[in-house]
C-alpha cells in the first residue's frame, strides 16, 4: 500500500488508474491519527460492553441430556458415604504417621464394592523450567537421583468395568486427599465420591469406565493427579537403577497386608488402566461454611487459557441449579465488585438499552447494573486466570491430555452435623451422579460446543467471534500507523536528499535511489533485532540463576537484574556498529524505527491471540497506547508546546506502567495494598510462571522486549540532548 | 456343482437336473447308513469366582456330504449349506460379542475360556479352498451373504482396507485365512433371531427354550459363535460333510437384587441359583430331532480344589448342594501339573417333560474362594502419549500366579523359553513405524533381535490394506513383566474417509496374543458316552491357549464438519467476484466512458448530479478531475451527506421516541 502512495506521489503525470481498495488503503493511512483514536476506543469500549454481549449458555451436544433421568442415588449409598466418613475421621486411623492406614481403608472399601483396585506410588516432582519447552506436550519429567523412601505419596485408584460396555472409554472423578493432615471438607468430599461410587457399581446404563482416583495432596493435588496421569498416558517400561519407591519397606508392607486378607484377584499392586478418558471431575468440599446458600465453584482454566468444553460446564450448571438447588459460582475479581467506576458504567448502559427498547421493543441487550458488575468481575477473573496461563486446580493436569477437566468445590451452608452432612452427601453425591451419566451418554468426545470463551457467570459467556472483534479494533490502527510512519519517513529522506545532493543526480539515479531507500528499513530492523535478542538473553537469564543454590527470590531478582543490564552493556559493547551508526542518523530514522516495532508487536500479539487470546488482550491494552505514542523525548522537549508536553508525560507514564515488574507492582498494590508489595514477589510469580510452562512468560518477554524497544527509543533520544546539553 | 454356480442358463434343465441329482442322493443314504444327519444340544454351567455364573450353550449340527444328500436336508440349515458349497468354506467362525471377557477372574486358559472369549463387536475368519486369486472374491461375497443372513453389518468386511491375511501366527495357520473385525458393531436379538432359525426346534422346544432375551441381555459378557467345519474338500474327491457348531456364551449375575441387602459378612458367600432364578424359564424336554440333549455343570479344577473334592468324596459334598441328581458324574483325567481335578456332573434333559420340567439349582452353604486357571501371561495394550499427532500402542505382558507353578513343571533344562504369538492389525490411518519396535523384559530394555524370534510385517497402504503384525516373542520363563512398544503417527483424514461418528475416535481391533507352547484341554475319563457328546469331545480337542485384548480407540483429529459448505460458500462467492469483474473489463470500452465522463463534468449540472457522477465515479475507482477535487473535499461533500442522513435518523427517532 505505502508504496502504491509513494508511487503515486512520485509519478504523478501518467496517473494510473487506483483501485478502490487501495484508495481506502490510502485515506486510512493518510488519517491514521484519527483511525488510531478511534479504533483504540473502540476497542477499549467493546471490551467494556462484552459483559452486555454475552449470550446465555445452552447444552450444545443433543446426546448429553442432562437431568432427563432420575436420580438413583438414595440414603443407602449416602449412609454408605458416611460410614466412609466416619471411619477416615476415626482419631484410631490417623495413628500412623504415614497415612498409610487411612489409604487402606479407601481401598478395602473399594475392594467391597467389587471395583478394581491397585495403588499408584509416586514421587513428587519439581515443575522444572524448560528454555525451549513452551508449547511442547508434556514430558514425563526425568526422575531425580536422591529419592529417599520418605518421600513418596500414593495414590489410591478403583476402577469400575462397565459391565456390558466395550471399555474404550472412561470417566475419571478425582478427590484430593491428604492422608496427614485431612479436613473435614476433604473426608466428605471422599463421601460424596464413595456413594456415587457405591451406587455405580450397580446400575446397569454404564457405558463407560469409571475410575476414581484418590489422590494423594500432600505433595500438592495438581502433582499427584499429573504424577498419575503421566504414568496413565507415557509409562516408562524401563526402571533404571534409581531407588525406586517399590524398594521402600512401607510400601511393600501396604501390598502384603491388602494381599493376603482379599479373596479374588481384585486387587493388584500393578498400574490399572481403563480406555481413553472422556471427562474428569476433580471433586473438593471446602472446610469453612458459606453464609447464604450452599454453593458449588467451577474452575475451569487450565494451562495456557485452554478451556475444557464449554458443555461440561453447562451440565454441571444445569444439574446444580435445576435439579438439586445449589448456587453455582465461578470465580470472581472481587476488588472490582464495589467499584463505583465500574456501577456508573453499568448504570450508562442500562440507560442506554432502556432508550433503545423504548424505540425499538425488540432490542433487548441490556441487562442490569448489578449483573453488569458481576459480569464484569467475573469476566475479568476469567481473562486474568487465562491469560496467567496457571491453572486454577487439579484439573489443569488434564487438560494437557486433551481430556475435558474441571474442578467443582462445594461449599456447605451450616456447620456439618448429621442431618446436613446427609443432605449435602446427598446432593453432592447427585449432581455427581447427573453429570457422569450425562457423559456416560455420549458417543462422541465433546465436540459440539465452545473451547474458545470467556465465563461472564456460571450461564454467560461471551464466544471467539465477539470477543475477538474487541481485540481486532484495538490493533488495527498498528499497521496503519507503521505505513505511514514508514511512508512519511521516506518521504521527509527523500526531500532532504533532494535538498542536500545535486538535482542533476536525482534524476539520473532515481530508479537506483528508490531501490536503497526502500531497503533502509533494514537498519532499523537491525536494531529492533538486537533489542529484541537482548530480551530473549533477559528471559532466559533466569533459568542459570535459579541453578544458584540458596538464593532468597530478592537477590536473584536483584542478580536478574544485574546481568540484565550487563547483558545489555556488552551487547551494546560488542554490537556497537550497529547502533553507533543508527545514533548518528538517529533524528531521522526514529519514524523508521518506531515502525519496525510497531509492526513487531502487530505480528507478535496477533500470533498470541491465536495461542492465548487472554494474554494477546491484556497485553494490546498496555502495549498498543504505549507502541502509538512513543516519540523521542527530545523532540517533545525541544517543541515546548502544551501538547508535546502532554505527550512527554504519557510518554513516561505509559512506558513505567507497560514496563513488566512495574505493571505487576502496580497490579499487585490495586488488589492487595501496596504495603507488602516486595520486590521477591515479581520473582517468585516468574519462577510460577516459567513452572507451569505458561505461554505468559514467553509473552512477558515480548512485552520486555516491545517495551524495551520502545524506552530505548524514548531514551536514546534522551541521552542524545543529554550529550547535546553537555556538548553546549 | 458348475451348473449350479450359473443358474442363468437354461432354469428348466437345471431344475431337472437337480431333482435327478437329489433323488440319486437320497438313495445312497439310505444304502449308507452311518452318515446321518444329526443335531446335539448341550448347555454348561460353570460357576465363576466372582460371584457370576457362566452359561455356555452349545449346538451342533452335522450335516452329511452333500454329494450323498444333495440339496434335500433334515436337520442341517439349509442357507449354511448353500453358503458352503458356493464359497468352498473349509472352515468359518463368525462371532458377535458384547461385553469383555474378564481373564483375570474368568480364567483363560480351559478350552471354555480360549474358544469362547472373542472380542467385542463381530470377528469373522474363513478358510477358502479355491485357488489364490479366487480368495478375495469369495471372501467379498461371503461378507455379503452373512451380512444378510444375520443382520449385521459384515458387509463392512468387504473392503480391502478392513481385512487381512495372517501368514501363520493366527491359529488355523495356512495361508487360505481371511480375519476381520468389527469392533463397534452393535450386538443384540436381530442378531439372534437368524441365528436361532438355524436350529431345528428354533427356541421353541429344548435347552434353546431358556434363552430368553432380557435375561440374556442382562448379562455382563455375550458372545454368540457360529463355527462351520466342512471336514472334507470336493477338490480332493472325498466329501464327508459339514459340521456346524452353534455356541453361546454368557456370563450372568444371579439374582443380583438380594446381593445388595446381604451384609458384608456374608458376601463372600457365592449366591445360590437355578436356571429358572437365572433364565426366568425352566427347561420342559429335549428338542425331540436332538440326539444327546444334555446340561452340565462344571466345577474347575480350582473351585474343586478349594472345596476339598477328590476322585473320593465327590458324592457326599458338604459345600453345596445340588436340587437335582446328576445322571452322572465324570472326572477329568489326571494330568501332571495340577493335582485337583475338575468334575462334571451331567443331567439327561430326556428323562423330563412338560408336566415335570427340567430346572437345577446349586445351593452354598459355606464361603468359598478360589481362582480360574489363567494363561501364562496376562496381557493387556493400552496407548501412549499425548497430542493429535503421534501416539505409541504398548503391549504388556505381565506374568499370573499360574505361571510359577507351570514353569517348574515345564522347565526340566535349565534354559526354558516361553513363545508368545502376538498378531496385530492396525487400520490404515493409524501409521505405524515398525522400526520403532521396543521391547522391555522385566523392566529392561532389550534388543529386539533377541527377545524376538521371527516377525512378520506388512505395512498398511493407504485405503487400500491395513497394517498387519505377526511377532514370535521367545521370553524367558522367569519373566515377570515384558512389554512391547509401537509408535504411529495419527493419519490426516480427507474428509470423505471418516467415518460416521468421526469424533468418537477410531477403534483399533484387539491383538491376539496366543502360546502356542500350551494347549488348553479338559479330558474326562474314558466312556462310551462320552464319544457321543460333541461338547466334551470338543474340551477334549487340544486347542491353543490365545486371549485377546482390549479395543483400543484412537482420537483422530476431527475438522469441523461443516467446513466444506464454508470452503463452498468462500469459493461460490470469490467465483461470482470473478466472474463479475470479468464480464465487467470485457464489456467497458475506457475510452469512450472518459469522454462521456469529461462531458459530464464540462456540462456542470446540479449538485445532486455531481455528488452521484463522483459517488460513482469513486466507485468504479478514477478519479474525477485530479486536479481540482483533492480526496479530502470528495469527503468533506460526503461528510455532509452523512450529516444530512444522520439528522434525519435523528428527527425519526425522535419522533418515534416521544410518540411512542
Amino acid at each position: 500500500m505505502a508504496e502504491t502512495k509513494e508511487k503515486s506521489l512520485s509519478d504523478e503525470k501518467p496517473k494510473p488508474r487506483v483501485r478502490p481498495i487501495v484508495r481506502l488503503g490510502i485515506f486510512l493511512i493518510s488519517h491514521s491519527f484519527l483511525v488510531s483514536v478511534v479504533c483504540c476506543t473502540a476497542g477499549v469500549l467493546a471490551l467494556f460492553l462484552l459483559p452486555v454481549l454475552a449470550k446465555n449458555t445452552y447444552i450444545s451436544e443433543n446426546a448429553l441430556m442432562p437431568g432427563s433421568a432420575s436420580p438413583m442415588l438414595s440414603n443407602q449409598h449416602v449412609s454408605d458415604g458416611n460410614r466412609l466418613v466416619k471411619d477416615l475421621t476415626n482419631p484410631n486411623s490417623k495413628s500412623s504417621e504415614t497415612g498409610i492406614e487411612s489409604h487402606k481403608i479407601i481401598a478395602q472399601y473399594m475392594l467391597d464394592l467389587g471395583a478394581e483396585v491397585s495403588f499408584h506410588k509416586f514421587h513428587p516432582q519439581m515443575n522444572q523450567f524448560h528454555p525451549l519447552h513452551f508449547f511442547s506436550s508434556p514430558v514425563s519429567g526425568k526422575i531425580q537421583e536422591n529419592y529417599s523412601c520418605s518421600s513418596y505419596g500414593i495414590n489410591t485408584v478403583g476402577i469400575i468395568r462397565a459391565p456390558r460396555g466395550d471399555g474404550k472409554e472412561a470417566i475419571v472423578l478425582v478427590t484430593p486427599y491428604n492422608a496427614l493432615k485431612s479436613g473435614f471438607g476433604e473426608a466428605l468430599s471422599l463421601g460424596i465420591a464413595y456413594s456415587v461410587f457405591s451406587l455405580l457399581t450397580q446400575v446397569t446404563w454404564l457405558a463407560k469406565d469409571i475410575i476414581w482416583l484418590v489422590a494423594d495432596s500432600q505433595y500438592g493435588e495438581y502433582a499427584a493427579v499429573a504424577a498419575w496421569l503421566r504414568e496413565y498416558q507415557t509409562p516408562k517400561f524401563s526402571s533404571l537403577s534409581t531407588p525406586n519407591a517399590e524398594m521402600c519397606p512401607d510400601v511393600n508392607n501396604l501390598f502384603e497386608l491388602k494381599g493376603h486378607s482379599i479373596s479374588g484377584s481384585k486387587f493388584s499392586n500393578s498400574f490399572r488402566r481403563a480406555g481413553t478418558m472422556a471427562a474428569a471431575l476433580v471433586l473438593k468440599v471446602r472446610d469453612q461454611n458459606e453464609q447464604f446458600e450452599d454453593t458449588i465453584s467451577i474452575y475451569a482454566e487450565a494451562s495456557n487459557g485452554q478451556m475444557p468444553n464449554l458443555d461440561l460446564i453447562n451440565v454441571v450448571n444445569y444439574l446444580a441449579v435445576h435439579r438439586q438447588g445449589l448456587r453455582v459460582n465461578v470465580e470472581k475479581l472481587w476488588p472490582l465488585l464495589n467499584s463505583s467506576w465500574l456501577k456508573s458504567l453499568g448504570e450508562i448502559f442500562e440507560s442506554l438499552a432502556k432508550v433503545a427498547k423504548s424505540l425499538y421493543p425488540k432490542w433487548k441487550f441490556g441487562i442490569p447494573a448489578t449483573e453488569y458488575v458481576e459480569g464484569t468481575a467475573t469476566l475479568a477473573s476469567s481473562l486474568y486466570y487465562q491469560a496467567l496461563g496457571v491453572p486454577t486446580g487439579p484439573h489443569g493436569a488434564f487438560r494437557d491430555y486433551q481430556v475435558d477437566a474441571i474442578t467443582l468445590e462445594i461449599s456447605p451452608k451450616f456447620s456439618l452435623d448429621k442431618v446436613w452432612r446427609n443432605d449435602i452427601l446427598l446432593r453432592g453425591g447427585r449432581l455427581i451422579e447427573g453429570v457422569i451419566r450425562s457423559v456416560n451418554n455420549l458417543l462422541e468426545k465433546f465436540h459440539q460446543s465452545f473451547f474458545l470463551y470467556l465465563l461472564t457467570s456460571p450461564s454467560k459467556f461471551v464466544s471467539v467471534g465477539v470477543y475477538m472483534i474487541a481485540f481486532a479494533l484495538l490493533i488495527a490502527p498498528l499497521p496503519m500507523v507503521a505505513a505511514s510512519l514508514y511512508v512519511d519517513a521516506n518521504s521527509s529522506s527523500n526531500c532532504s536528499k533532494g535538498d542536500s545532493s545535486t538535482p542533476s543526480a536525482i534524476t539520473d539515479t532515481d530508479e537506483h535511489g528508490i531501490a536503497i531507500r526502500s531497503w533502509r528499513w533494514l537498519n532499523s530492523a537491525k536494531l529492533v533485532f538486537i533489542v529484541h535478542l537482548w530480551g530473549a538473553i533477559v528471559s532466559l537469564l533466569p533459568y542459570f540463576i535459579s541453578q544458584i543454590p540458596d538464593c532468597s527470590p530478592t537477590t536473584s531478582f536483584m542478580i536478574w537484574v544485574l546481568l540484565s543490564i550487563l547483558s545489555l552493556l556488552t551487547l551494546n559493547s560488542v554490537l556497537a556498529s550497529p547502533l553507533a551508526c543508527a545514533k548518528a542518523t538517529q533524528e531521522k530514522e526514529w519514524a523508521l524505527v518506531k515502525s519496525v516495532t510497531i509492526s513487531s508487536v502487530f505480528i507478535g500479539l496477533g500470533l498470541m491471540s491465536v495461542i492465548n487470546f487472554a494474554t494477546a488482550e491484556i497485553g494490546a491494552l498496555l502495549m498498543v497506547p504505549m507502541c502509538l505514542l512513543a516519540r523521542p523525548l527530545k523532540l517533545d522537549v525541544r517543541a515546548g508546546t502544551l501538547r508535546s508536553f502532554c505527550r512527554l508525560i504519557c510518554n513516561l507514564v505509559l512506558g513505567h506502567i507497560a514496563f513488566p515488574p512495574a505493571a505487576f507492582f502496580l497490579l499487585k498494590g490495586m488488589l492487595d495494598g501496596f504495603g507488602n508489595a516486595n520486590v521477591g514477589d515479581f520473582w517468585m510469580w516468574v519462577e510460577s510462571l516459567w513452572a507451569w510452562n505458561s505461554a505468559t512468560y514467553l509473552f512477558i518477554d515480548l512485552t520486555w522486549r516491545a517495551h524495551a524497544v520502545v524506552a530505548h527509543q524514548s531514551c536514546m533520544m534522551f541521552w542524545n540532548l543529554d550529550v547535546l546539553v553537555l556538548s553546549l | 456343482m458348475v451348473l449350479l454356480q450359473r443358474p442363468h442358463i437354461l432354469l428348466l434343465l437345471i431344475g431337472t437336473h437337480q431333482f435327478l441329482q437329489c433323488w440319486i442322493a437320497f438313495g445312497s443314504v439310505n444304502e449308507e447308513g452311518q452318515k446321518q444327519a444329526e443335531f446335539s444340544e448341550e448347555l454348561l454351567l460353570k460357576p465363576l469366582p466372582d460371584h457370576k455364573l457362566l452359561a455356555h450353550f452349545h449346538f451342533q449340527s452335522s450335516g452329511p456330504p452333500s454329494t450323498s444328500n444333495g440339496c434335500h436336508h433334515h436337520l442341517f440349515p439349509k442357507a449354511i449349506s448353500q453358503l458352503v458349497q458356493k464359497f468352498r468354506i473349509k472352515e468359518m467362525e463368525l462371532s458377535f460379542t458384547k461385553g469383555r471377557w474378564n481373564y483375570e477372574s474368568w480364567g483363560g486358559f480351559d478350552p471354555l475360556s480360549s474358544s469362547n472369549a472373542k472380542p467385542p463387536g463381530v470377528e469373522l475368519w474363513a478358510v477358502f479352498d479355491v485357488p489364490q486369486h479366487h480368495i478375495d472374491a469369495s471372501w467379498k461375497n461371503l461378507t455379503h451373504t452373512l451380512s444378510g443372513l444375520f443382520c449385521a453389518s459384515i458387509n463392512f468386511l468387504e473392503s480391502t482396507a478392513t481385512y487381512s491375511t495372517p501368514e501363520w501366527s493366527f491359529p488355523p495357520a495356512s495361508g487360505n485365512v481371511r480375519y476381520g473385525t468389527l469392533p463397534c458393531e452393535a450386538v443384540c436379538t436381530e442378531n439372534l433371531t437368524p441365528w436361532l432359525k438355524l436350529l431345528p426346534c428354533r427356541d421353541k422346544a429344548g435347552i434353546a427354550l431358556l434363552l430368553d432375551r432380557p435375561s440374556l441381555y442382562r448379562g455382563f459378557y455375550h458372545s454368540q459363535q457360529l463355527h462351520l467345519t466342512s471336514t472334507g474338500s470336493s477338490s480332493e474327491g472325498i466329501d464327508s460333510g459339514i459340521i456346524l457348531e452353534q455356541t453361546l456364551t454368557v456370563v450372568l449375575q444371579p439374582n443380583s437384587e438380594m446381593a445388595i441387602e446381604v451384609h458384608a459378612s456374608e458376601k463372600h458367600i457365592q449366591p445360590s441359583w437355578s436356571l429358572s432364578s437365572i433364565f426366568g424359564k425352566q427347561v420342559s424336554g429335549r428338542c425331540v430331532l436332538a440326539k444327546p440333549s444334555s446340561v452340565y455343570l462344571l466345577l474347575d479344577r480350582g473351585l474343586s480344589a478349594a472345596n476339598g473334592l477328590t476322585s473320593e468324596n465327590f458324592w457326599s459334598n458338604p459345600s453345596f448342594e445340588l436340587s437335582a441328581n446328576p445322571d452322572r458324574i465324570f472326572l477329568e483325567e489326571s494330568s501332571s501339573h495340577s493335582k485337583s481335578l475338575s468334575i462334571l456332573y451331567m443331567f439327561q434333559v430326556e428323562k423330563y417333560c412338560e408336566s415335570e420340567p427340567f430346572d437345577i439349582g446349586l445351593m452354598w452353604k459355606v464361603p468359598v474362594a478360589w481362582l480360574c486357571q489363567q494363561t501364562p501371561l496376562h496381557a493387556s495394550r493400552f496407548l501412549m502419549g499425548s497430542g493429535n499427532e503421534r501416539a505409541a500402542i504398548a503391549i504388556s505382558l505381565k506374568s499370573t500366579q499360574f505361571t510359577e507353578g507351570f514353569m517348574s513343571a515345564n522347565s526340566k533344562d535349565g534354559s526354558c523359553e516361553l513363545r508368545v504369538d502376538v498378531f496385530q492389525v492396525v487400520p490404515w490411518y493409524v501409521k505405524v513405524y515398525f522400526h520403532s519396535l521396543r521391547v522391555f523384559v522385566d523392566q529392561q530394555p532389550r534388543a529386539v533381535s533377541d527377545i524376538i524370534e521371527k516377525i512378520h510385517v506388512s505395512p498398511s497402504k493407504d485405503k487400500m490394506s491395513p497394517g498387519v503384525m505377526e511377532v514370535v516373542l521367545k521370553l524367558p520363563c522367569r519373566v515377570n513383566t515384558a512389554a512391547l512398544t509401537i509408535e504411529f503417527d495419527k493419519g490426516f483424514l480427507r474428509i470423505d474417509e471418516y467415518l460416521p461418528d468421526a469424533n468418537q475416535g477410531f477403534d483399533i481391533p484387539s491383538a491376539i496374543i496366543s502360546f502356542p507352547n500350551f494347549h488348553a484341554s479338559m479330558v474326562f475319563l474314558e466312556d462310551d458316552s462320552l464319544n457321543k457328546s460333541p461338547l466334551l469331545s470338543k474340551f477334549q480337542e487340544k486347542c491353543p491357549v490365545m486371549s485377546y485384548t482390549e479395543v483400543l480407540l484412537v482420537p483422530l483429529t476431527t475438522p469441523d464438519f461443516s467446513m466444506p459448505y464454508n470452503v463452498i460458500t468462500i469459493t461460490c462467492t470469490v467465483f461470482a467476484l470473478y466472474f463479475g469483474s470479468v464480464l465487467n473489463v470485457l464489456q467497458r470500452s475506457v475510452a469512450e466512458e472518459e469522454r462521456f465522463l469529461k462531458a459530464k463534468a464540462a456540462k456542470k449540472t446540479g449538485r445532486l448530479p455531481l455528488l452521484l457522477s463522483k459517488l460513482s465515479a469513486k466507485l468504479r475507482g478514477r478519479r474525477l478531475e485530479p486536479l481540482h477535487s483533492p480526496p479530502s473535499s470528495s469527503s468533506f461533500i460526503n461528510s455532509k451527506l452523512v450529516l444530512k442522513v444522520i439528522l434525519v435518523a435523528g428527527l425519526a427517532v425522535g419522533w418515534q421516541y416521544f410518540f411512542s
